[in-house]
């Protein structure tokens, strides 16, 4: 994919709105660029401004301060239908009147392409979309699956520069979503499209984008690909929201190197990379999953903790024990669901958990 | 037989209908085909003629009434589309204000409304009075007993009863669908024509049938507004009724008036309620 050209740029991007006589601020301050032909990725909570966001990339709402660019140039103020982008509603918005073929066909027309044109690109969308044989339906008649793919093809047939899809699983069931992520993920492909998915489904988030900024309170709290977001979240907040995270807080014994040396019952001893000096309190994160749970005290160079064993909940492909440390802070472990389904400890168990020094991280 | 209970409790209604409704329409239906009169009674002789007679005696009338009914019918959606539009998407949260102004007239009675639009349009009343005075109108000027103030008490009278309709169509249309018609390259215009309009055409179709049969049969308006030229069929109806006496004649023009209004409707809905309007409106 070529960098040189972005395909979206914000720049301070500031939006604020008038709400009870009070100015409220929905996003505070973004600014990044999406790559061409990129799947990007806003994920945050409700609230957290990333709808707006987009909004303001579709047209829909204008900046206060800051600029939109689309393929470095400024389109800050041109409204959504001169906008050579296109969007996924969260509820599909067809238009309820018309037949599947009339939803698609309605950008071309409005851009006066000619009907042969039409004709063959709305044929071809509706083929990639698995939608062929269907196109006098009206949406009502249609399946949620199937409306969602009418709304993708209604916006993908214009060929626009960027996609933009707002929650666009966000109402179908489980299996169904789970379908439409690898299904989305290969339409991207196929159309080689720069798609921008907004989603507080951060498992949605994590499979389909190459990149994901995480956004809180209107503002990016980390820009990167899945891997990194997961593995080294830069703050409290991405910790907490991506999957299930251990929070710790302790004191910087010693440094050793680039280690610190945290400590925080008596038998405990953590090893985390990270600045600080001696005598620093230091927030640090470790995941479930790189924690293992032993009955006997572990080899010296991992970090170690001990603790009780609270809750011991099976969950299928792996097990989940909740155990409490001595100063009270709850530590959640995954533990693969062993071969003969055996568990390691059981509730009330005394237990040495330990994970090596790189799978934690300090967090600002 | 809980199954059973919606039907129980529609029953009264049912009832009401069939009794109060279905019954006086049969036997007025009944009685266009006597003939006779009050002193020495009616019979029923099927003679069909009535209907011929009054068609012929009374169709200048009629035409005029479907005239002023249509007339009035078109401005009043030319008039409260817009309105209705408003409300549904610029009000915010003064909606229900809004709807309750457009209500209000109804806390007076339908007559005196009419009557003070009367005193309103007089000669030399409030309006034209002081706009002679001014010698902004001429001294001879005048609106009462015209097709003018006719046509502008119909719209008056039911013009809520267009815009509500349109209104709870308009009200219904999910803003993003419009959003959607933007996002891809239509004009404001545009979005209006292809996408609003046709979402909002089931408010019209009921706005119009709303206003257009009570207008079209309103005696009150021509009554109190209009002159001798200006007599309605429901002026018509209601001196045969009670005038004449000549309720057979009476009643073969209200079950005329019945059926042209039927079958313009019927033709109107064609028209406009099918799927080919929206189709059309698709494209």
């Amino acid at each position: 994919m070529p960098e040189d050209v972005p395909a979206i740029e914000l720049d301070g991007v500031v939006k604020e709105y008038l709400a009870h006589g009070e100015t409220v601020q929905a996003v505070k301050g973004v600014s990044l660029t999406i790559g061409e032909g990129e799947f990007f990725s806003l994920l945050g909570p409700s609230g957290c401004g990333k709808t707006t966001t987009m909004r303001m990339i579709a047209g829909f709402e204008e900046p206060t301060k800051g600029l939109v660019k689309l393929l470095g140039q400024d389109v800050t103020n041109v409204p959504p239908n001169k906008r050579d982008i296109n969007m996924v509603f969260q509820s599909y918005a067809l238009f309820p009147h018309m037949n599947v073929w009339e939803n698609v066909a309605f950008g071309l027309r409005r851009k006066k392409v000619a009907e042969a044109e039409i004709k063959q690109r709305v044929g071809d969308i509706l083929e990639i979309v698995d939608l062929t044989g269907r196109e006098k339906r009206r949406p009502r008649e249609m399946s949620g699956g199937q409306q969602q793919r009418v709304a993708l093809a209604r916006a993908l047939v214009n060929r626009p520069r960027a996609l933009l899809l707002d929650e666009p699983l966000g109402a179908l069931d489980l299996k169904l979503r789970q379908q439409m992520q690898t299904e989305l993920k290969r339409i991207q492909r196929e159309v080689g499209i720069t798609f921008v998915y907004v989603t507080h489904d951060q498992s949605e988030a994590l499979t389909m984008s190459d990149r994901i900024a995480v956004m809180n309170d209107g503002l990016v709290e980390q820009l990167a690909d899945p891997r990194e977001i997961y593995e080294r979240p830069a703050s409290k907040f991405v910790a907490g929201f991506i999957g299930t995270s251990n929070l710790l807080s302790g004191t910087v014994d010693a440094v050793d190197g680039d280690l610190l040396v945290v400590r925080l019952g008596e038998h405990d001893r953590i090893l985390v990379p990270g600045q600080a000096a001696a005598g620093d309190t230091v927030d640090l994160t470790v995941r479930p999953e790189k924690i293992t749970i032993s009955t006997e005290r572990p080899e010296a160079g991992l970090s170690m903790v001990q603790g009780t064993v609270g809750e011991l909940t099976y969950l299928g492909t792996y097990n989940s024990y909740a155990v409490a440390l001595a100063d009270g802070t709850e530590i959640t472990v995954f533990q693969q669901n062993a071969i003969d389904s055996s568990t390691t400890a059981e509730r009330g168990d005394t237990v040495w958990l330990s994970w090596r020094p790189q799978h934690s991280y300090t967090l600002s | 037989m809980r199954r059973w209970t919606p039907y129980w409790l529609a029953l009264p209604a049912w009832l009401w209908l069939a009794i109060f409704l279905v019954v006086p329409i049969a036997a007025m239906a009944s009685v266009s085909l006597t003939t006779g009169n009050l002193i020495d009674g009616f019979t029923q002789t099927f003679s069909v003629s009535n209907y011929s007679d009054a068609i012929a005696k009374y169709s200048t009338q009629l035409v005029r009434s479907l005239v002023y009914g249509g007339v009035a019918t078109v401005i009043m959606l030319v008039l409260g589309y817009p309105v209705a539009y408003w409300i549904a998407f610029k009000a915010g949260h003064r909606k229900s204000m809004f709807l309750f102004l457009l209500l209000l007239p109804f806390f007076v009675s339908f007559v005196l409304r009419t009557i003070s639009w009367g005193f309103l349009l007089a000669d030399d009343g409030i309006l034209l009075g002081t706009l002679k005075g001014w010698g902004v109108l001429p001294q001879d000027f005048h609106v009462l007993a015209t097709t003018v103030a006719v046509i502008g008490g119909l719209v008056y009278n039911f013009l809520p009863f267009m815009i509500l309709p349109i209104y709870v169509a308009l009200e219904r249309v999910d803003p993003r669908v419009i959003e959607a018609s933007y996002d891809l390259y239509a004009s404001r215009l545009s979005t209006f024509r292809r996408v609003v309009l046709p979402l909002s055409l089931p408010g019209v179709f009921a706005g119009v049938l709303m206003t257009f049969v009570p207008a079209t049969a309103d005696p009150i308006n021509a009554q109190v507004l209009g002159g001798t030229s200006n007599t309605m069929i429901g002026n018509i109806v209601q001196t045969e009724y009670l005038v004449n006496n000549d309720y057979p004649t009476a009643s073969a023009i209200s079950f005329t008036l019945m059926a042209v209004l039927l079958i313009g409707i019927f033709i109107y809905a064609r028209a406009l309620g099918t799927e080919n309007v929206l189709e059309a409106a698709a494209r």
